[in-house]
C-alpha cells in the first residue's frame, strides 16, 4: 500500500476506504481460488456475480450518492420493487419495451422529487420520509398484484434472452463442449452507470458540491451552495437510479413479486460502507461502492462453497464481516484524526 | 426550529404548535378519533366477553389497540433513550428481540415442567442476552464512534440467524398456562397482561427519571457531546447505558411477543418493528437528531400507529396493503411537524391576528 511520506499527495480519507476494500476483496477472491477452487476459477463466476446483483449495484451508486450528501434513503429496495411489479403488469397488458422504460423511469423520478422535495424543501428528516417512501411502495405492490406475475411479452423475452458472449472468458465444461462467457445487458447498465456516476462525482459541479454539502453543510452554504437544491437533486438521481434498478431487476429475473428485492436497502447501504462511503457525509466512492457489493456477494459465494450450508451461516458471516469493515473504517479514521491533531 | 418560545394559552395556540412537543400526536389521535366516529361510532365500544379459559375479560377495538401496541410501546421507550443520546436509531431491536426470545424459549423447552421458576429465569436470561447484544451495539456507537444506524446493522443483517441458529434450527412451540397469561390473560383480571406489563415498564421508567438525573443527563449528551463531556459527564456510558436499557426493552418485548404466539418463529417474530418503533419516537416529536425528548410522546405515538393500523383493518383493507395508507398518513403528519411548515402558518396566524387586534398580539408578545 502506499505510504504517506510527505513527497506525495496523501491519500484522502475517500481513496484510502477504497483502497482497503479493493485490497481485500482481491485477497479475498485470490484466497478463494486457491483453497476452494472450483467454480472460482472461472470467469463466469464473476460474471454471475454481475448477472445476479447488476440491480443491487445500481441501486447502491444512487444511495452512495445521497449518503455522501449526509442523508439515507431507504426506500431504494421498495421502489425496485414497485417498478418490477408495475412494469410487469404493463408489459402483460400490451405495453411496449419502450413504454416500460419510461414507466421504470417515471416511477422512480417520481419518487425521487417527491422525497428530494420533502426533505430538502421542508426539512423533514430523511429517515422518516423514506421510510414512508418503503412503506407506500411496498404497499402499492401489493395493492398492484399479491401473487407473482411472470411477465408474458414476446418482444420482451427476446431481450432478456439477449446475452452477451465472449468466447475466450469461457471454459470448457466437463462433457467437452465449450461454454463461452455470458453476461446480461443489466449488466452493461450497471457498468455504465458505474463509470456515468463516477465521472459525475469526480470531475462535475454538482459532484463536487455532494461532497461539499456532506462534508459541511454551512460552509458549503457559505462557499454559494444551493445547498436545498443539491441535496434535492442527490435524492433525484437516487430514486431515477431505483427505477433503472427495478428495469434491471425485471430482466435479470423476468416476474414480479411482492417479496421481490427484500432487504435490498440494507444491502445497498452495507455495499456502500464497505466501500468506504461514510453515513455522515462527504466521503464515499463509487468505485469502491462497486468494489464493496462485489465483497458482500462473494462472501455468500465463499460461504457456501466451503460447505456451511446450514441457512444461518450466510448472513452471519455477513453481518460478522460488515463488524470488521466498520471497525476497520473508524480505527483508520481516528488514527488519522490523531495523527492530523498531532501535526 | 424550537419555537414554543411563545407561551400562551388559549386555543389557538395549540395549533401554532403551543402544546410543543405533543402537537403533532395530540393532533393525530384527534384526526383518527374524528374519523372514526364519523365513519363508524360503535368502533369505540368496549364490552365484557368471557374467554376459552372462562374468564371474563374485556373487548373492543379501543382494548386490541392497547394490546397489540404493547411490544411497540415498550420498544419505543428504549429507541427515544437511544435517540436523545446518541442522535441516531437502532435498527436491530426486531432483530435482537428474536435473540431475546430464542433465549426465552431454550430455557423454558430445557426443563420438562415450566413453572414459574423457570419462567422468571428464561426471563432473566433473555434481559441478560439482550443487555449483552445491547452492549455490543453500544460500545461500536459510544467507543468506536460509529453512526449508531450503521452499528446496529451488524445486528440488523445477522440476528435473526442467530435466533435461528440458537434453537438449532428449529421454530419450537411452548405450551404452559403461564406463557398463555403473559401472552393474553391473567385469570381474575379483565386487563390483557401485556398493557399491565407496559404500565408496569412506563412507571419503572418515570421512578427511574425521579430518582436519577439520567433524564439530563442524557439530554445534554444528546444536545452537545463536547460540552457535556467538558461539563464532567460521562459520555461514553450515557451512550452505552441507553443501548442497555433499550436491551431490557427488547427482551420483555421479545418475550411479550413470543408468550402471545406460544411459539418463536426467528423469521417473523416483530417482524419490521424497528421501523414502527422509530416511527413512534419521530411521530411522538422527538428530535431524531438526539437531544430533548419526551418518552410519553414515543409511546402515544406508539399506540397511533397500531390505532391506525387497526382502523385500516375495521375498514378491510387486507393486512398487505395496510402499509401503503400508512404511509400516506405519516406523510401528511411529518409534514404538519416539518419547522418549515409551522414557521409559515405562525407567520400567517401572526399577520392574521396583527390585522385583526394589535393590542393582542403585543401582549402575547410580552408573555
Amino acid at each position: 500500500m502506499k505510504k504517506n511520506n510527505g513527497f506525495r499527495e496523501p491519500l484522502t480519507d475517500t481513496q484510502l476506504l477504497m483502497t482497503i476494500t479493493i485490497c481485500i476483496f482481491i485477497a479475498m477472491y485470490g484466497l478463494a481460488m486457491i483453497f476452494l477452487q472450483g467454480g472460482f476459477l472461472h470467469v463466469q463466476q464473476v460474471f454471475d456475480l454481475l448477472n445476479d446483483n447488476a440491480s443491487l449495484i445500481i441501486v447502491s451508486c444512487g444511495l452512495t450518492i445521497v449518503m455522501i450528501g449526509g442523508g439515507i434513503d431507504i426506500s431504494v429496495g421498495a421502489v425496485t420493487s414497485l417498478t418490477v411489479m408495475s412494469c410487469v403488469l404493463y408489459l402483460n397488458n400490451g405495453g411496449s419495451i419502450f413504454g416500460s422504460i419510461l414507466l421504470a423511469l417515471g416511477i422512480g423520478l417520481a419518487f425521487g422529487i417527491i422525497q428530494g422535495a420533502l426533505i430538502s424543501y421542508l426539512e423533514i428528516q430523511p429517515f422518516i420520509v423514506t421510510l414512508a417512501g418503503m412503506f407506500f411502495a411496498r404497499g402499492f405492490t401489493t395493492i398492484l398484484s399479491v401473487n407473482p406475475q411472470k411477465v408474458d411479452h414476446e418482444a420482451f423475452n427476446k431481450l432478456r434472452e439477449t446475452k452477451i458472449e465472449i468466447d475466450w472468458l469461457g471454459y470448457t465444461a466437463k462433457n467437452g463442449t465449450r461454454i463461452p462467457g455470458r453476461m446480461e445487458l443489466g449488466v452493461i447498465v450497471a457498468l455504465v452507470i458505474v463509470v456515468l456516476v463516477f465521472i459525475l462525482l469526480q470531475y462535475f459541479k454538482p459532484g463536487r458540491e455532494f461532497y461539499a454539502i456532506g462534508g459541511n453543510q454551512t460552509s458549503a452554504l457559505m462557499l454559494g451552495i444551493n445547498v436545498k437544491r443539491t441535496r434535492f437533486l442527490s435524492y433525484v438521481i437516487c430514486g431515477l437510479l431505483s427505477g433503472i434498478s427495478g428495469y434491471v431487476f425485471m430482466m435479470h429475473t423476468g416476474a414480479g413479486n411482492a417479496t421481490n428485492a427484500a432487504g435490498m436497502e440494507m444491502n445497498a447501504i452495507a455495499s456502500s460502507i464497505i466501500g468506504g462511503t461514510l453515513l455522515t457525509g462527504g466521503v464515499g466512492n463509487v468505485a469502491g461502492t462497486f468494489f464493496g457489493t462485489m465483497t458482500l456477494t462473494t462472501i455468500k459465494k465463499i460461504v457456501v462453497a466451503s460447505g456451511l450450508n446450514d441457512p444461518w451461516w450466510q448472513s452471519i458471516t455477513t453481518g460478522g464481516m460488515l463488524c470488521f469493515f466498520i471497525l476497520l473504517q473508524s480505527v483508520v479514521l481516528s488514527r488519522r484524526e490523531k495523527k492530523k491533531k498531532a501535526s | 426550529m424550537k419555537d414554543n418560545t411563545k407561551k400562551s394559552f388559549d386555543i389557538k395556540s395549540i395549533f401554532r404548535g403551543g402544546l410543543g412537543q405533543l402537537t403533532i400526536p395530540i393532533i393525530a389521535i384527534a384526526l383518527l378519533v374524528i374519523f372514526n366516529l364519523i365513519r363508524d361510532p360503535s368502533f369505540f365500544s368496549i364490552g365484557f366477553s368471557s374467554n376459552n379459559e372462562g374468564n371474563t375479560v374485556l373487548e373492543g377495538n379501543l382494548i386490541s389497540i392497547i394490546n397489540s401496541a404493547s411490544e411497540l410501546a415498550v420498544l419505543a421507550i428504549g429507541m427515544t433513550l437511544v435517540t436523545a443520546a446518541c442522535g441516531g436509531q437502532d435498527i436491530s431491536v426486531g432483530a435482537a428481540a428474536a435473540i431475546a426470545g430464542s433465549a426465552f424459549v431454550k430455557v423454558l423447552k430445557s426443563g420438562s415442567e415450566i413453572g414459574a421458576g423457570t419462567v422468571i429465569a428464561a426471563f432473566v436470561l433473555a434481559c441478560v442476552v439482550a443487555m449483552i447484544f445491547g452492549a455490543f451495539n453500544g460500545t461500536l456507537v459510544a467507543v468506536f464512534k460509529i453512526q449508531p444506524m450503521i452499528a446496529t446493522l451488524i445486528l440488523y443483517t445477522c440476528g435473526r440467524s442467530i435466533a435461528y441458529w440458537i434453537n438449532g434450527g428449529a421454530t419450537p412451540t411452548v405450551s404452559s398456562p403461564i406463557i398463555t397469561a403473559i401472552g393474553s390473560f391473567i385469570p381474575g383480571i379483565p386487563v390483557p397482561t401485556p398493557v399491565i406489563i407496559v404500565i408496569v415498564m412506563i412507571v419503572l421508567f418515570k421512578l427511574l427519571f425521579r430518582f436519577t438525573s439520567l433524564e439530563l443527563l442524557t439530554q445534554s449528551v444528546g444536545i452537545n457531546g463536547s460540552a457535556a463531556r467538558l461539563n464532567g459527564i460521562n459520555t461514553t456510558f450515557i451512550k452505552l447505558l441507553s443501548f442497555i436499557f433499550l436491551g431490557i426493552c427488547v427482551a420483555v418485548a421479545g418475550c411479550i411477543g413470543v408468550s402471545r404466539l406460544g411459539l418463536i418463529n426467528h423469521e417473523t417474530l416483530l417482524l419490521d418493528i424497528e421501523m414502527d418503533a422509530i416511527l413512534a419516537v419521530a411521530i411522538g416529536g422527538n428530535n431524531l437528531g438526539g437531544g430533548r425528548f419526551k418518552i410519553s410522546g414515543s409511546i402515544l405515538g406508539a399506540y397511533i400507529i397500531q390505532m391506525l393500523t387497526i382502523t385500516l383493518y375495521a375498514m378491510k383493507v387486507p393486512s398487505t396493503d395496510v402499509k401503503a395508507y400508512k404511509a400516506i398518513v405519516i406523510v401528511i403528519l411529518v409534514v404538519i411537524g416539518s419547522p418549515v411548515v409551522k414557521q409559515k402558518f405562525n407567520r400567517f396566524m401572526t399577520q392574521l391576528q396583527m390585522k385583526k387586534n394589535q393590542t393582542a398580539v403585543k401582549e402575547g408578545g410580552k408573555a
